[in-house]
Parts: structure tokens; C-alpha cells; sequence
């Protein structure tokens, strides 16, 4: 089959690989329909995350039919699925308590080792994202083999169209969570710092759950257009001074819940060693780091702060003052996607909820090289990039 | 000198010769300890691990372990370079749903020792927990060459403790493998 595979920075490539097959028993294999390039696989091709080798397919966001399945599968033949980033078995202790990104049985044992000596224990698989996340080959790909196919895929209805549902797999869930951990109030106001993928379905989902004010905060205008649209005041951080617009504009109290979108993505893993390759970049070094100290002084007291960002190493300067003498609470952690499946699922379907506005280009799955130098180099205009395997070649 | 708190005598910073408290016969200087919370009763993680011959499905370096009867088993295991040890286990305790211990017999390759405890843990399942102490082949030089080549016992067993984990509560064991002739080059 064909798969874009991670050859080094800057360079991937569609290769023609083994077709994947059942390997146990509650696996199934997934004709890949549709696949969007994610933020953080930004990431990976700009060659920050460790752990990475020559030919690993990339992709965590796919969805597909349902061509094989194991002995275990709960899932038919034909069934069209959208596949969770994350994977987790669904029998353990944390599973049991929906913590899924927190699976103990996800990775494989030897791939462990790594999370375990950086956090303490080990967190789930995820797809396409180096070996340190278990070397599980990614989406992007023609077919995907789906280990704990009875507990991931959610099957989607006929009738609904790909694009409609594809970011369940990732970024819809870790936005509604991101705003979730807010712990949003009635005629809160909420401030989001990033107005990725992420950040603007934070934004909308904020507003469901009930926000009077969200204030969406960024430096890209068409991103800032888009979280208009749904609602939002914006602020541009190149032209305004945020937190004395935010203190103003919350009659001095500060915004009762702060949202740290920031980052290129909502999952990567940065690991100490390459941190200082990390802040050498300087838009990355400094811009987050900022994002979440702006958060922290400008919440208001006692409130909440939630950080989907990805914080994967050491952090300097995080103002730990503030945030005691505050008394501010902090919620975070990679997204429980399993959790929020047939939630969110309903809410696309009854039209709360809009996905397709972010979809800023599809092309066939053999563009995907040209497409993640497009995702690079155009971050205002390209807001997504869904890739079809099916689809013909412009 | 034994530690004068309460943690297990794996964590020991001292010297690890009083980590063979408690187990019968004991042989080996090297001590590798771990536990593990596997979310399910602890009849059925202890009969699981009771039946010896099933052992190699998720220890990756056992090549085999032949039950020759109740109390004594042949085991052969993967060392470095390509190479093989062997030795009989001898079961010296064993309380149903709470502890199993053995000691190699005479003429071991790597003489060793253990015992693997069985606790209920109530609504988080069955804790269990591994002190295995054994003489490393070639002694600190051969540690050195094992854990090179990751057959050093100590990371053997968490591994393998990671994967009966897995086993037990998932019924299969987590591979990146994307078929089956992938999962044959890579191993367990």
C-alpha cells in the first residue's frame, strides 16, 4: 500500500509498504477514507520529537471503513469508524474510570521505558507519533491496523459525510475537553490563548456550555476571523497589549477561566533533551512559555486554568506565585477521546456543533509531502489539510 | 544493614543483601523488584501464573519451561550474544492466591532466586510483586553486557511483569506490528 512516512526534518515521503493484517484479536484493519495533517505532526516533520525512525507513517486523525477484523472485534465488515489518536485498551483501572489517555496496556512494554523514567508512569498509545508513544504506524496511510478495535472506533451512521465527522478522531475532543477542565460557569468569561484547531473548537464548545464572553487570542487574522465568527472578541497580540485589553475589558476582575491553546499542537511530546533545541526556535520558546504565564496573571482569582497545550519537558519561569497566592486551579492532560465520542457525535449530528468551516484544503493522500510544506509555510491561510486516499489527483 | 523504614528491600539504596529476607535458600547478590496492580481477582493471577508452562507467552527471554511436576521446572532462557542459560527451578513456598518462591538447583547457569507475592487490592484488582535476585554470568562485567543487549534480569522482569499485566486484563499483548510477519521479526 502507499504511506507517508517520516524519512528526517522536512523530508517525508510516500513509500509503498506491507499492507498491514490482524495481529491480535481485538485488532481490525480500516480502509483509510479520509486523514487530516495535525498541528503537531508539524512537529515531527520539523524533527523535534525524539524517538523517531526512518519510515515511520505518520497520521493520528483518520477515519475509514472497516475491511478485516479480529476474533475480538466488536466491529463489522463495511462499518464506517472514526479511530481515536489515542490507544487504550478499555479494561483497565483507568480506562474503568475513562481516563483513556491514561491507559496502562496501550503501549507496548518495551516502548514503556521512556515515559516511565520522563513522567513516572507510562501514558496510552497513540498513533503515527514516534516510538516513545509506541511506534504504532499512523493513518496517513491507505490502511491502518487498529489494535482494541471493540473500545476505540466509534461507527458513524450512513448518510453523513466524512468531513463532518473526521475531528472526533483529535481535535474536536481535546478542544470541548480544554473547556471542560474550565469548568465553565454561566456568564463566565473565558479566555483562549490560540486559535489553532484546537482553540477554536474550545471556543465553540465554550460557548455550549454556557459562557457569556469567550476572548480568543492570537496573531494570525484569518484564525482570529473564524473564532469571530463563532462569537468571539478577539485580540491580536502583535498589535495589542493583552493583558491590560483583557483586565480592561473584564472591569478589572481578570477572565474567570483561561485556556492555553498555544503550541502548534495539542499533544506532541517535548522531552527535556531538546529543550534547549526547542527554545533555540525562538517562536517556539518563547511564545509558549508566554502563553501560559499571560494565562496565569491574568485569571482572575480563584479561578480556573486549562492547558491542552503540550507541555511534555521543563518549563522556566512558570509563575508558581501567582498561581499559590491566586489560589488558581489547573486542569490538564492528553484527551480522553474515548469519553467524548457519542457526546460530541450527537452534537454534530443535531448541528451544535460546526466542523467543517475548518477545512481549509483537501487533496489526495499522494499530495500528503506537498501538503505538510503548504501547513508549514502557510499557517494564516491553511487552517487544514484533509487528505483523501481516493481522491483524484488535482 | 537492612533499611529502618518501611520500603520494599528493592529500593534499598544499602547494599541489596538483605533483600534475601524471607526467601528460602536464598542465591544471588543482584536484586530486581517490582510491583505491578493487574485489575483482576487474585485467584485467577495466581492460577494464571501457577501453571509455569504458560510463563513464556509473556516473558519475552524464555525460550521454554518444561513442568516436570509440582515443584521442579526446566527452564531455558535467551542470554546475550545468541547464547542460551538453563536451569531446574525448585518451588520451595507456595500459598495459593497469596506468594510462590523457588531457588535454582545445583549446577545452574545463573543461580537465582525469587518469590512472587499475590495481594488483593480490593476494587484496583490484585497487586503483584517480583524479587528475583540471581548471580549475574561473569559478575558486574556481565551485568554490564546483559543490560547492553536487554537481558539484564532487571529489565527482563519489568517488562515481563508489564506484559502478564497486559495479557490478563486485555487478553492479547500490545504490538506496534503492523501484520504478522512483522510481529515474527520484532518478538513479543
Amino acid at each position: 500500500m502507499k504511506a507517508l512516512a517520516w524519512h528526517g526534518k522536512h523530508d517525508v515521503r510516500m513509500d509503498t509498504v506491507d499492507d498491514p493484517g490482524i495481529v491480535n484479536p481485538r485488532d481490525c484493519i480500516i480502509k483509510v477514507t479520509s486523514t487530516a495533517i495535525c498541528g503537531s505532526d508539524l512537529h515531527l516533520y520539523d524533527g523535534y520529537i525524539p524517538t523517531m525512525q526512518a519510515g515511520d507513517i505518520l497520521g493520528h486523525e483518520f477515519m475509514g471503513e472497516v475491511v478485516e477484523v479480529g476474533a475480538k472485534s466488536t466491529l463489522k465488515k463495511g462499518q464506517r469508524v472514526v479511530v481515536p489518536f489515542t490507544i487504550a485498551c478499555g479494561s483497565c483501572y483507568h480506562c474503568g474510570k475513562h481516563q483513556y489517555s491514561a491507559c496502562d496496556n496501550g503501549l507496548p512494554a518495551d516502548n514503556q521505558d521512556i515515559a516511565q523514567t520522563l513522567y513516572g508512569q507510562p501514558m496510552s498509545g497513540l498513533f503515527g507519533y514516534s516510538h516513545m508513544t509506541g511506534g504504532y504506524a499512523g493513518g496517513q496511510a491507505e490502511y491502518v491496523r487498529v489494535p482494541f478495535s471493540d473500545v476505540g472506533p466509534i461507527v458513524i451512521p450512513d448518510g453523513i459525510e466524512d468531513d463532518k465527522v473526521l475531528f472526533l478522531s483529535d481535535i474536536l475532543p481535546t478542544g470541548w475537553q480544554a473547556a471542560e477542565y474550565a469548568e465553565i460557569e454561566p456568564g463566565d468569561t473565558v479566555a483562549v490563548w490560540g486559535c489553532g484547531p484546537v482553540g477554536l473548537f474550545a471556543v465553540q464548545s465554550a460557548f455550549l456550555m454556557g459562557a457569556e464572553r469567550v476572548i480568543a487570542i492570537d496573531h494570525f487574522p484569518h484564525r482570529l476571523e473564524l473564532a469571530a465568527k463563532f462569537g468571539a472578541e478577539t485580540l491580536n497580540f502583535e498589535e495589542t497589549a493583552v493583558y491590560d485589553a483583557l483586565m480592561t475589558m473584564t472591569g478589572g476582575i481578570g477572565p474567570d477561566a483561561v485556556i492555553d491553546a498555544v503550541g502548534l499542537e495539542a499533544h506532541g511530546l517535548f522531552v527535556d533533551n531538546i529543550v534547549d533545541q526547542i527554545k533555540a526556535s525562538t517562536f517556539l520558546g518563547t511564545d509558549r512559555t508566554h502563553a501560559i504565564r499571560q494565562a496565569i496573571l491574568a485569571c482572575r482569582k480563584g479561578g480556573r486554568v486549562s492547558m491542552p497545550a503540550v507541555y511534555g519537558g521543563f518549563v522556566d519561569k512558570f509563575p508558581l506565585g501567582a498561581f499559590m497566592e491566586k489560589g488558581l486551579t489547573l486542569k490538564t492532560g492528553q484527551t480522553h477521546v474515548q469519553h467524548y465520542l457519542p457526546g460530541l457525535l450527537a452534537a454534530i449530528m443535531e448541528g451544535k456543533i460546526d466542523t467543517e468551516f475548518l477545512i481549509s484544503h483537501r487533496m489526495p493522500l499522494t499530495d500528503a509531502p506537498k501538503g505538510y510544506k503548504m501547513f508549514k509555510d502557510q499557517q494564516n491561510e491553511v487552517t487544514k489539510i484533509v487528505l483523501k486516499p481516493g481522491m483524484a489527483s488535482a | 544493614m537492612a533499611n529502618t523504614d518501611d520500603a520494599p528491600a528493592s529500593a534499598s539504596k544499602q547494599e541489596p543483601t538483605a533483600a534475601g529476607d524471607g526467601i528460602a535458600d536464598a542465591k544471588g547478590s543482584s536484586v530486581s523488584g517490582r510491583a505491578v496492580t493487574i485489575n483482576k481477582p487474585v485467584a485467577e493471577v495466581y492460577a494464571y501464573f501457577r501453571d509455569f508452562s504458560r510463563l513464556p507467552t509473556f516473558m519475552e527471554n524464555v525460550v521454554s519451561i518444561d513442568v516436570r511436576d509440582d515443584r521442579t521446572s526446566h527452564w531455558v532462557v535467551k542470554a546475550p550474544a545468541g547464547r542460551t542459560v538453563e536451569w531446574d527451578a525448585i518451588v520451595t513456598e507456595d500459598v495459593p492466591d497469596r506468594l510462590i518462591a523457588w531457588t535454582s538447583a545445583e549446577g545452574a547457569d545463573v543461580p537465582n532466586s525469587g518469590r512472587i507475592e499475590f495481594a488483593d487490592a480490593g476494587g484496583r484488582g490484585t497487586v503483584v510483586t517480583a524479587t528475583i535476585l540471581y548471580d549475574p554470568p561473569a559478575g558486574v562485567i556481565g551485568k554490564i553486557v546483559a543490560k547492553m543487549f536487554q537481558r539484564e534480569p532487571a529489565i527482563q522482569a519489568r517488562r515481563d511483569l508489564r506484559r502478564f499485566k497486559q495479557l490478563l486484563e486485555t487478553g492479547e499483548i500490545a504490538t506496534p506490528a503492523t501484520n504478522a510477519k512483522q510481529f515474527e521479526e520484532m518478538g513479543l
